[in-house]
C-alpha cells in the first residue's frame, strides 16, 4: 500500500529535479516529498521523513535542514562525489551516508574523452562557422591538435581513470598516468599505462592532461601556475573531477597568454560560474554544466542504486554503498 | 640545393585565407617546387602555362576547368590532397595524358577521430552544453540529459581503413560493432576491433543506436540513406556523416529530424559546402554540422601535403607515381 511506503524527501520532480521515470523507480518503495512541499510545513512533514535523496547538490544537507528530520536516518547522495557533504557532522547526528560509486564511470569516462575531442579538433568553433550567418574560415584557426597517438596523462587512475584509459588507447595514444599509489601490472597492462611517480613528468609529456581523480581538500589547486607551465603550450587540460583542483586564475592567465593551447571543463568552481565570469569570454576554454553523468541509462542506474541503499537503512540493514568515516 | 630557378613548376590556388593552403605546407612545397598561384597564372598564362608539371589540388582549388589544362600543355599530373576524387573527372584528364593522385591512409586516423568526435558531441549534448555554459542571459542550467555511448551498438557502413578505425575507436567504449561493407573483411580485421558483418544493411540501419557513414562517394553510394534507410533506424538512433554530404539525400534527413524518425545527425559533410545561409538543416536544434574538418590538424595536413609531393616529384622525374588514381 502506498500509505505503509517510507517518506523520502527530494528537490522535486521535473526539469530542474528528477525526470518521471526516475520519481517512478522512487516511488516503487518511497512515498516522495518535494523540498517546496516540505516547507510548507516542517513540522507537520518533519517527523515523517526517514530519507533525505541528494541529486545534484540538492536538498543541501545543512544543519538546519537536518534538525527538523528527527527520524532520518540516512542521506544518500547522487555520484560518487561527497566533498558537498559534511561526513563527521552527519554520522555524528546518528545518520548514515550512501553514495553511488560504479555505475557513473563509465559515463564519464565518455564525456571526458568527448571533451578532449570537442576540444582537440575546434569543434564547437567549427560549428559555429559551419552554422554562422557568414561562413568564412581562415584555415589556422580551426587547425586542431592530433588525437590519435598523442600523449594522454591522466591524473587519478581509479574507476574512471582506467576507462578513460581505455578509451584512450582505443584512439592508439599512449598513456602516462600519476596516481597516490601505483596500480597493478595488470591494470597497468590492460590500458598500456606507464606509471608517474613524479606528477611534473606527467605534465611535461603530456599533449593531454586529464584531471580524473577524488576530491579531497588538500588537492585544492593541485593544479595552479607552476602545473601550468610545465604544460607543453599545446597541451590541452581536461577536467571532469570538481572545479577547485585547478586554480582557476591561474588557467584563466594560462589560456590568455598560450601557456597551454585549450581547457575543456565539465566543472567549475563555483557552478555554475557567475555571469561575466573571464573564463566564460575565453575562445580557448570550452565549459559545460557540469553533465557528466547526464544520461538516462545512468541516471536510471544511479537512482536503483540510491533506493537500494535507502531500502536497506530504512530496514536496518547493512547499506551496500555506505561511506564511512574516514 | 636547387636554385628556385630550376625547380619544376607547379600551380597551387593560394596561401593562407579561406580555402587556401597553410604556410607550413606551402614551406614544405617550395622545397621542391616554384609555386604559382592561381592568380599569378591567369594574369599571364602563357609566360607559365607552357612549365607547369604539377596541379596540387586542396580542397576543390584550383578549380578543373577543361578551359583550365588547355592552357597547362606540359601538365603532368594533378595531385589531390585527401583520399576522395568524386570531384575529379579522372578519364577525362587522363585523357589529356595527365594523371592522378590522391592521399589515402595518412588521412584515417584524424577523419576516425572527427567521426568519435561527431558522434560524442552530440550523444552527450557538448555543444549545446558550452553554449549554455557560455551564455550571459543563461539563468536555468536544467540538466540536459544525453543518450549513453557505452555499451551502445556502432554500425559503420564502409568499413575501409578510415572505416576500420572508427571500429577500433569504437570498441574502446564497449561499443558493439556491427559493419555493412562491399566485401566482408577477414576473420583477423574483424576480430581484432570485435565486429559482425551484416550482408544486409537494412539489419545495421535496425539494430544501430549510431550509423557512421565512411563510404567512398560512387554512383552506388550516392543517395545510399534515403527515406527509408533513415526509417529503419531507431528513433534513438544518430547517424553521423564523414564521408560525403551526396551519400545522404539531405531533404529526407531534414524530414526524419524535424518528425523524430531518428534522434538525432552530425555531419562534417553537407551538399553543397557550405550549405546555404538560409538552408533548413542549418536550424534545427538535433543537428551538429562541422565544416569538413575531418582531416583539419597540423600534423594530418602535412602529412597529405609530403604525400602530395612525392607523388609530383614522381610524376616530374617520369617514375611510377606512388598513389595514382586508375579509372574504375
Amino acid at each position: 500500500m502506498a500509505a505503509d511506503k517510507p517518506w523520502a524527501l527530494i528537490s522535486e520532480v521535473g526539469e530542474n529535479g528528477y525526470f518521471e521515470e526516475l520519481a517512478d523507480i522512487m516511488r516503487e518503495h518511497f512515498q516522495i516529498m518535494p523540498l517546496s512541499d516540505f516547507l510548507q510545513s516542517p513540522a507537520l512533514h518533519g517527523p515523517k521523513i526517514q530519507v533525505l535523496f541528494i541529486w545534484k547538490f540538492y536538498p543541501e544537507p545543512k544543519p538546519s535542514l537536518l534538525a527538523e528530520l528527527p527520524s532520518l536516518k540516512v542521506v544518500c547522495s547522487a555520484g560518487t562525489g561527497t566533498d558537498h557533504l559534511d561526513i563527521p557532522y552527519i554520522n555524528n547526528l546518528g545518520l548514515k551516508i550512501a553514495n553511488t560509486p560504479h555505475v557513473v564511470s563509465d559515463a564519464t569516462a565518455d564525456f571526458a574523452m568527448g571533451l578532449l575531442l570537442a576540444s582537440a579538433r575546434k569543434m564547437f568553433e567549427g560549428q559555429q562557422i559551419a552554422r554562422g550567418p557568414e561562413m568564412v574560415i581562415i584555415p589556422q584557426s580551426l587547425m586542431g591538435v592530433e588525437v590519435s597517438g598523442s600523449t594522454l596523462g591522466i591524473i587519478g587512475m581509479g574507476e574512471i581513470g582506467h576507462k578513460i584509459a581505455q578509451r584512450g588507447k582505443g584512439f592508439d595514444m599512449k598513456i602516462l598516468y600519476h596516481n597516490r599509489s601505483r596500480r597493478s601490472a595488470e591494470d597497468e597492462a590492460a590500458v598500456g599505462a606507464t606509471y608517474c611517480e613524479n606528477l611534473d613528468d606527467l605534465l611535461k609529456l603530456s599533449d593531454f592532461v586529464m584531471l580524473s581523480l577524488r576530491f579531497h581538500t588538500d588537492c585544492t589547486g593541485l593544479i595552479g601556475h607552476r602545473e601550468l607551465s610545465l604544460m607543453k603550450p599545446t597541451a590541452i587540460l581536461v577536467n571532469i573531477s570538481r572545479g577547485l583542483l585547478v586554480d582557476q586564475d591561474a588557467l584563466i592567465h594560462a589560456l590568455q597568454s598560450g601557456i597551454i593551447q585549450a581547457a575543456a571543463l565539465d566543472v567549475t568552481h563555483p557552478e555554475p560560474l557567475p555571469r561575466g565570469h573571464p573564463l566564460l569570454s575565453l575562445p580557448n576554454a570550452l565549459i559545460t554544466p557540469h553533465m557528466g553523468i547526464n544520461t538516462t541509462t545512468t541516471a536510471k542506474k544511479i537512482m536503483h542504486r540510491m533506493v537500494n541503499n535507502a531500502v536497506a537503512a530504512v530496514k536496518g540493514l547493512p547499506i551496500p554503498d555506505e561511506v564511512k568515516p574516514q | 640545393m636547387t636554385m628556385a630557378q630550376d625547380k619544376p613548376l607547379a600551380l597551387i590556388s593560394y596561401v593562407g585565407g579561406m580555402h587556401g593552403l597553410i604556410q607550413e605546407a606551402a614551406d614544405l612545397m617550395k622545397q621542391h617546387f616554384k609555386l604559382i598561384t592561381h592568380q599569378e597564372f591567369l594574369q599571364n598564362p602563357s609566360l607559365h602555362g607552357t612549365k607547369i608539371q604539377v596541379l596540387f589540388s586542396w580542397v576543390n582549388k584550383p578549380e578543373l576547368l577543361p578551359s583550365l589544362f588547355t592552357s597547362l600543355p606540359a601538365l603532368k599530373l594533378v595531385a589531390n590532397g585527401g583520399v576522395g576524387i568524386d570531384h575529379i573527372d579522372v578519364p577525362y584528364l587522363n585523357s589529356l595524358g595527365v594523371k592522378v593522385s590522391n592521399t589515402p591512409l595518412v588521412v584515417s586516423d584524424a577523419t576516425a577521430d572527427i567521426a568519435m568526435g561527431l558522434l560524442l558531441a552530440s550523444a552527450r549534448r557538448i555543444i549545446e552544453g558550452h553554449q549554455i555554459s557560455m551564455d550571459p542571459k543563461t539563468v536555468d542550467f536544467q540538466s540536459l540529459i544525453g543518450t549513453e555511448v557505452t555499451g551502445a551498438t556502432l554500425g559503420i557502413i564502409g568499413m575501409g581503413h578510415i572505416g576500420l578505425r572508427i571500429a577500433q575507436r569504437g570498441r574502446g567504449f564497449d561499443m558493439k560493432i556491427l559493419y555493412h561493407n562491399r566485401n566482408r573483411r577477414s576473420p583477423e580485421d574483424e576480430q581484432a576491433v570485435g565486429a559482425t558483418y551484416c550482408k544486409n544493411m537494412e539489419d545495421l540501419l535496425r539494430e544501430a543506436d549510431f550509423v557512421v557513414l565512411a563510404v567512398n562517394l560512387s554512383p552506388q553510394t550516392t543517395g545510399l540513406i534515403g527515406h527509408k534507410e533513415l526509417s529503419l533506424m531507431k528513433p534513438t538512433a544518430t547517424l553521423v556523416n564523414v564521408s560525403r554530404g551526396l551519400v545522404v539525400d539531405q531533404d529526407a534527413l531534414l524530414e526524419a529530424l524535424q518528425k523524430r524518425t531518428i534522434r538525432a545527425a552530425a555531419l562534417d559533410v553537407t551538399y553543397p559546402e557550405p550549405l546555404p545561409r538560409d538552408h533548413p538543416l542549418l536550424h534545427l536544434p538535433n543537428i551538429i554540422i562541422t565544416p569538413h574538418i575531418g582531416t583539419d590538424t597540423t600534423a594530418t595536413t602535412l602529412k597529405m601535403v609530403q604525400m602530395m609531393i612525392d607523388n609530383a616529384l614522381a610524376a616530374v622525374e617520369g617514375r611510377q607515381i606512388p598513389n595514382e588514381v586508375k579509372p574504375k
